[in-house]
């Protein structure tokens, strides 16, 4: 059964016992909404469990070990610690916006599962213009962020805030540029559309940039590291939410952690083809595990990279976006499509990926992936360059440094 | 589900959104224990007093990326429909749509020349 014939069955059924038709179809909606988004809220308290365990794990500890099994229950006394700690709000805080940032930010997170399709039959809503939604509603919690950093009246809190607005900003215009490639390819913005087009082939074969640049940019609009500087514990304390107490607190870290399950699910869509898997069509439960298998792998893989990489400075941040990743998405997105198009032209390039088979999509697959291995490589050639000028001139430094302690030694 | 249904559902699913973090925050609120004093709501700086206003003016730079990010969201709501409709394009469509970015990239290199990218 459907998503859409259960709502509609349940509106039917109380139609028919007596009930109000407006009434009947509001309830109907409202019991599809607390479906879909129980999907989300019931990941989250596994997520917090998950998250903690592969930090410690990668950090040599043990983790959570002690509330039930392998401390799966952590959570739960986690959530009971919370509730009965006291929730302190700064006198000098503006009350209204610093309530409201928290719950912002959750809903933003899980307001995006709404265009999510869980199974080629169980979606909330298959809306035309998916992929652009997606965009719109990520960027409320960059607003909820710099909400809570002002709202605080604290000089970390709004420094926090401030970079926020500089980093989260600049990472959306490669993240947006790199989505237009499996648009351009599906040619429609429904994630449902995006996900059927990859059943000749993933989008992730056709373009491995596109995804490498959407994956880091994710990992930039969650804040994790190496971008991580929103937080940045040792120099902001907490940076956005160091006033936050209690709760409200525990609000703003579950967002985060949804954030990045989110994106790896999201990330599985884009270009890992979703549910496709062997026999997804058999039944929507080995669809649904299809989709939960690649985007658990993504997550565990931004888990690790946030474990184990440094923190970035925020200037080699902004160049870092803008005079690389920015101009690399647009000459991606041009190479591609230029690509494309000539290839429809001359006939061996599908028009519709929709109904296109391996057979049709693979001469497509290995001029594009030719096309980007050609741009990897010449950016790294572009990488090895400015790397061993930064080495020569630290070496000049360093010299130099050498010889003046020497000097002054004399 | 017809189109209005569907951002029937959005709707209801934005107003629901919230509910479901601030539901946990009042659970606390009726629980939580409450001994607010002057020292503990005051704002948080290591230890000593807060000097001056926090809600200060904040850098340029800040500002001029802001400023390039708006160009570039901009014209980026642009090229969706254009990548939608790649597939049926003709040649023309095409090009407009080549030379569009032609004129973002355009504008982001004289940013970059003008040393508006550089963290200062």
């Amino acid at each position: 059964m459907t998503m859409d014939e259960l709502c509609t069955g349940l509106c039917k059924l109380m139609v028919e016992s007596g009930a109000d038709a407006g009434l009947a179809q509001f309830m109907s909606l409202l019991v599809g909404v607390l479906l879909v988004s129980g999907v989300p809220l019931l990941t989250v308290i596994i997520l917090i469990w998950v998250e903690r365990k592969v930090a410690a794990r990668i950090q040599d500890r043990i983790g959570p070990n002690r509330v039930g099994p392998i401390g799966l229950m952590q959570t739960f006394a986690d959530l009971l610690k919370l509730l009965g700690k006291e929730d302190i709000t700064p006198t000098s805080a503006d009350r209204a916006l610093y309530n409201a940032a928290p719950l912002v930010s959750f809903a933003s997170v899980v307001l995006i599962w709404v265009v999510v399709p869980f199974t080629p039959f169980h979606f909330g809503v298959d809306l035309e213009i998916g992929a652009l939604y997606f965009v719109a509603v990520a960027s409320l919690g960059t607003l909820a962020i710099m909400t809570a950093g002002w709202a605080s009246n604290n000089k970390y809190a709004l420094l926090g805030a401030f970079r926020v607005v500089a980093l989260l900003v600049s990472y959306e215009v490669p993240l947006v540029f790199a989505l237009l490639v499996p648009v351009m390819l599906a040619g429609s913005m429904s994630m449902l559309d995006i996900v059927n087009a990859q059943s000749g082939m993933w989008f992730v074969v056709l373009s491995p940039l596109a995804f490498a640049i959407f994956y880091i940019s994710s990992q930039a609009e969650t804040g994790r590291a190496p971008f991580d500087l929103i937080e940045a514990e040792s120099e902001l304390v907490a940076g956005f939410n160091i006033e936050y107490s209690g709760m409200k607190f525990g609000m703003f870290f579950a967002a985060e952690f949804l954030h990045v399950f989110t994106n790896g699910i999201l990330m599985a869509l884009l270009f890992f083809g979703g549910w496709m898997g062997p026999l997804y069509y058999e039944s929507p439960l080995i669809a649904f595990a299809w989709l939960g298998l690649k985007g658990t792998i993504i997550y565990l893989t931004t888990l690790w990279l946030r474990n184990t990489v440094p923190r970035l400075r925020i200037d080699q941040i902004m160049a870092f976006n803008w005079k690389f990743l920015v101009p690399l998405s647009i000459a991606n997105l041009i190479l591609l499509s230029a690509a494309l198009k000539i290839m429809q032209e001359l006939g061996i390039a599908p028009r519709d990926m929709l109904s296109a088979s391996f057979v049709d999509v693979l001469p497509t697959t290995i001029v594009m992936l030719l096309i980007n291995l050609v741009m990897v490589a010449y950016l790294l050639g572009i990488l090895r360059k400015r790397g061993q000028e930064a080495r020569r001139e630290s070496g000049a430094n360093q010299g130099a440094l050498a010889q003046a302690a020497s000097g002054a030694g004399d | 589900m017809n189109v209005l249904n569907e951002w029937a559902f959005v709707g209801l699913f934005a107003l629901m959104a919230p509910v479901f973090p601030a539901l946990p925050i009042v659970i606390a609120w009726l629980f939580r224990p409450r001994k607010p004093n002057v020292l503990k709501s005051s704002t948080y700086e290591c230890g000593v007093e807060t000097i001056g206003d926090t809600w200060v003016q904040f850098r340029v730079q800040y500002y001029i990326y802001g400023l390039i990010f708006l160009i570039f969201d901009v014209e980026m709501v642009f090229l969706f429909p254009w990548a939608v409709a790649y597939n049926e394009l003709n040649l023309f469509g095409f090009v407009a749509g080549f030379l569009f970015i032609f004129l973002l990239t355009d504008a982001l290199f004289y940013a970059w020349k003008k040393n508006a990218l550089d963290w200062k």
